[in-house]
């Protein structure tokens, strides 16, 4: 009971350290050229998404390649309750989780029918469909390619019942806070945190356990007694819930949904961000989604300009050799950089960030605290749990070991 | 399962909200406090700060790259260095050569990817982290208006870059947006009577459509003004943007009956479109009797320079060509030229403009304020930029001046002398009303 007492207070306290991180997150992100509130909007909502998408990939192993269609299905629910219902957030996300959820559900009845590779086909093809008809055929719905926007005369029936007036463009808004910079920073991050907590409970309850089992030995697991389809679909309709809020957040912090948002270029986003951080970790996806975002926004805005101003402090010779070789690294080519960071992160640290952390925290000694338990907790988990798959049998092995 | 967890748990959690509450509370005030500025991004110190926001990948990129190449000539321009282009020919101009209001003008970019929503995010981050008085650019109008919107919220200017739909200053136009390049309803204005005296008053159309707004808006100008001609349109199908292939689309155009193929497609898409149709034999085809006949309403040298030769023969519309004659494009093309080696696109042309255009009207207002600056560019009119005289209109923030209905040039003397110009329709003849049907809507107020 005490153990069990002990690491109750190790999940308090990290989740207060968490809440702390996030909330001060515009103090410290200043210091790396990120503390604007659309990229702090970013990291908050990403991370929800990546966290979510955790749940499934990282506790029960199963690589899904289709979770932007929940995202993209949180995004047009979100502005569609916005030009119907009310510009208040909290319908539109509560729709958004709901429908998500919903289709979730449908989507992970049929493809969890299969497991490793042929699972994750059956959720990009179903995520290729919500894409094509988002992008065409129900361009009544989602005004195609265009985008869904919400209009100053749309009919917004429980405003127009109680009376509030939208004036210039419609925001979302919180009972009278508009949604947008900070206050929208702010809203993210405390959904954030809720997040987090809910998947730190999971993680910790009997039902993570059981999905942690799937994915050392869905047999083993079937021949103990154990339905495993019921986890199967919980933990895939969570995930999807997961990602219908990020989606909601995506159109609450900016009125507007478009059918990119569920190509599977998303889709695969978000397995690199959890990849990165860390699969199966806590902390790993939020980091990971960070990192990408990061670079995506200020990588991709150093220009030449930005360059020889870096390198002004060398001879003209040399500044210009140093903006010749690394131009192709930063601006339009920020894929390559991260592409590079990606692989050496694979093949130093395949697990992500949190074990290059990890590793860090272990290389000081007498300075194990309360952080360096927690990632060497996530990290034995991680690796117990690729341990047992590498061991799998080979009925098994059309699972393979998807981290 | 877990509701135990909770139970236990309720205390601790509860403790754990309220000092996240309050921390947010504590923090809030501070975070949300109004900057001492009078308005968004207000310039301190000697340097100001412009927002390029340009496609530098996907189907528009090869327009992108060169309106960054125009941007980046404009800031040479404006401060002084190089040959001053189009500042020696402007007038009325208060430019002074030494950047805006004495101010160094520098930039920064960022790629729209021809997606609003990674278009949005690259402009907030400019308006929230760089300090962009000002965003220009893009390529495709769905992205103009996605940014120009958001641009209205934020509380800068817009200066919309290659946009051609008529919603960016019809139904969705915006007090902080301002548009210098045409639209599809001048475009049909002025195609029409040269399609008509070429191709006569009994025609069946087909329409291929890019399916966005832009796309939407050209196809729908072309059939009013076609029909009003006489012609029938045989059917309007919708492709999706960046489609790459479009032989599945075509293919139906062979034995549709229809004699005429209207291509509402820009960028990649026409190059590619256009090349299949040449190549599935469209243009040596006889129907009803007539020469079956290609039509790509809005033209663009770069898109000729894509498509080789099989543009040669097909009329369209465009905003500006570098073989005008008169002394501002002369001038623009000669330092423009000088820098790159290569004459500008219209795409370039229509961000030079609009960069020194804005310039030029926060000089006037004798601020940075961007209500200030919206009151010097409407109803502002100017000479010595290309296009002959040109009006700001007040109402909707639409430049009026001169279209230029072009055809592929037959015997090109170089391999930029692509197009060649049938007529320069007058401004008179596509002039419309600001409250036209389907066209009204509402500019809203200026949010500083």
């Amino acid at each position: 009971m005490s153990v069990k007492e002990s690491s109750r207070a190790r999940d308090t306290m990290i989740l207060a350290i968490f809440s702390v991180v996030v909330l001060t997150a515009p103090l410290w992100a200043k210091l790396i050229g990120a503390g604007y509130p659309d990229l702090l909007q970013k990291f908050a909502i990403f991370g929800l998404f990546a966290i979510g998408y955790n749940i499934l990939f990282g506790l029960t192993g199963y690589l899904s390649f289709g979770h932007a269609a929940f995202l993209g299905i949180g995004s047009y629910t979100t502005v569609w309750s916005f030009k119907l219902l009310s510009m208040n957030v909290l319908p539109a996300v509560f729709f958004a989780i709901l429908l998500s959820g919903l289709f979730a559900a449908a989507i992970g009845f049929i493809s969890l029918r299969r497991t490793g590779i042929y699972f994750s086909i059956l959720t990009l093809a179903f995520a290729q469909m919500s894409y094509n008809l988002a992008y065409s055929v129900l361009t009544p719905i989602t005004n195609g390619e265009t985008g869904l926007r919400v209009l100053s005369d749309d009919p917004m029936v429980l405003d127009k019942a109680l009376g509030v007036e939208v004036e210039g463009s419609p925001l979302g808004t919180l009972f009278g806070l508009t949604m947008t910079g900070w206050s929208a920073f702010y809203f993210c991050a405390v959904v954030l945190i809720l997040g987090f907590w809910v998947s730190l409970k999971i993680f910790r309850s009997p039902f993570g356990m059981k999905l942690l089992a799937i994915k050392s030995n869905q047999t083993r697991m079937e021949y103990t007694g154990f339905n495993t389809r019921p986890y199967l679909l919980s933990a895939f309709v969570i995930s999807g819930m997961y990602a219908g809020l990020a989606g909601s957040l995506m159109a609450v912090t900016d009125p507007l949904a478009g059918a990119e948002r569920m190509q599977w270029t998303a889709s695969g986003e978000v397995v690199l961000m959890t990849i990165l951080g860390g699969v199966g970790t806590l902390f790993g996806p939020i980091l990971g989604a960070a990192t990408i975002k990061y670079f995506e926004q200020i990588f991709s805005a150093i220009n030449d300009q930005v360059l020889s101003s870096t390198f002004d402090f060398l001879p003209e010779l040399l500044n210009q050799f140093m903006v010749t070789i690394t131009s192709p690294f930063v601006g339009e080519g920020w894929h390559l950089t991260l592409g590079v960071l990606f692989m050496v992160i694979i093949i130093f640290m395949p697990g992500g960030l949190m074990e290059g952390i990890g590793r860090l925290i272990r290389l000081l000694p007498g300075r194990r605290g309360m952080a360096a338990q927690q990632t060497q907790y996530d990290a034995d988990v991680t690796i117990e749990a690729n341990a047992d798959n590498q061991t799998t049998t080979p009925e098994k092995v059309e699972k393979g070991d998807a981290s | 399962m877990t509701k135990k967890t909770i139970s236990t748990d309720q205390s601790r959690r509860d403790f754990l909200k309220t000092s996240a509450a309050t921390s947010l509370v504590a923090g809030a005030p501070m975070l949300f406090m109004k900057n001492a500025h009078a308005y968004v991004n207000e310039p301190k110190g000697g340097t100001v700060t412009l927002g390029f926001n340009v496609p530098q990948t996907g189907a528009y990129a090869d327009e992108g790259a060169d309106e960054l190449r125009a941007y980046k000539l404009a800031v040479k321009h404006l401060n002084g260095e190089g040959d001053g282009g189009m500042m020696n020919t402007m007038k009325p101009m208060s430019l002074k050569g030494n950047g805006i209001l004495g101010k160094k003008v520098q930039y920064v970019t960022g790629d729209t990817q021809t997606k609003s929503d990674a278009a949005r995010a690259s402009a907030k981050r400019m308006i929230e982290k760089d300090g962009a008085i000002m965003i220009t650019g893009g390529s495709s109008s769905g992205v103009a208006i996605a940014v120009q919107s958001l641009c209205q919220e934020a509380g800068v200017i817009f200066m919309a870059g290659l946009t051609h739909s008529n919603d960016t200053t019809g139904k969705d136009r915006r007090k902080h947006g301002f548009r210098h390049f045409f639209n599809t309803e001048m475009s049909g204005a002025a195609l029409a009577p040269i399609l008509e005296k070429e191709f006569g008053k009994d025609r069946t159309a087909y329409h291929l459509t890019a399916d966005y707004t832009w796309g939407w808006s050209q196809e729908g100008s072309i059939k009013k003004y076609t029909e009003n001609l006489g012609w029938n349109t045989k059917a309007a199908v919708r492709t999706p943007l960046g489609a790459g292939d479009f032989s599945q689309y075509i293919t139906p155009v062979l034995n549709s009956g229809a004699d005429v193929l209207v291509l509402n497609h820009y960028g990649k898409d026409m190059v590619n479109s256009l090349t299949q149709a040449v190549q599935f034999g469209l243009r040596d085809k006889n129907v009803n009797g007539k020469d079956f006949q290609i039509v790509v309403p809005l033209f663009s040298r770069l898109m000729a320079q894509g498509a080789g030769k099989n543009i040669k023969g097909i009329y369209g519309s465009t905003n500006w060509n570098w073989s005008l004659q008169d002394a501002g494009s002369q001038a623009f093309v000669k330092s423009f030229g000088a820098e790159y080696g290569f004459p500008p696109s219209q795409a370039a042309h229509t961000c030079y403009v609009q960069t020194l255009l804005y310039a030029n009207a926060c000089e006037m207002a004798g601020t940075f304020n961007p209500c200030g600056v919206a009151g010097a560019l409407e109803g502002f009119k100017f000479d010595g930029m290309g296009n002959g005289p040109t009006e700001y209109r007040a109402e909707d923030h639409q430049c009026f001046k001169d279209v230029l209905v072009v055809k592929g040039n037959e015997n090109s003397s170089s391999q930029f002398d692509l197009l060649k110009i049938v007529e320069v329709t007058p401004r008179s003849k596509v002039e419309y009303a600001h409250d036209m049907e389907g066209y009204a809507g509402n500019l809203g107020s200026c949010n500083a």
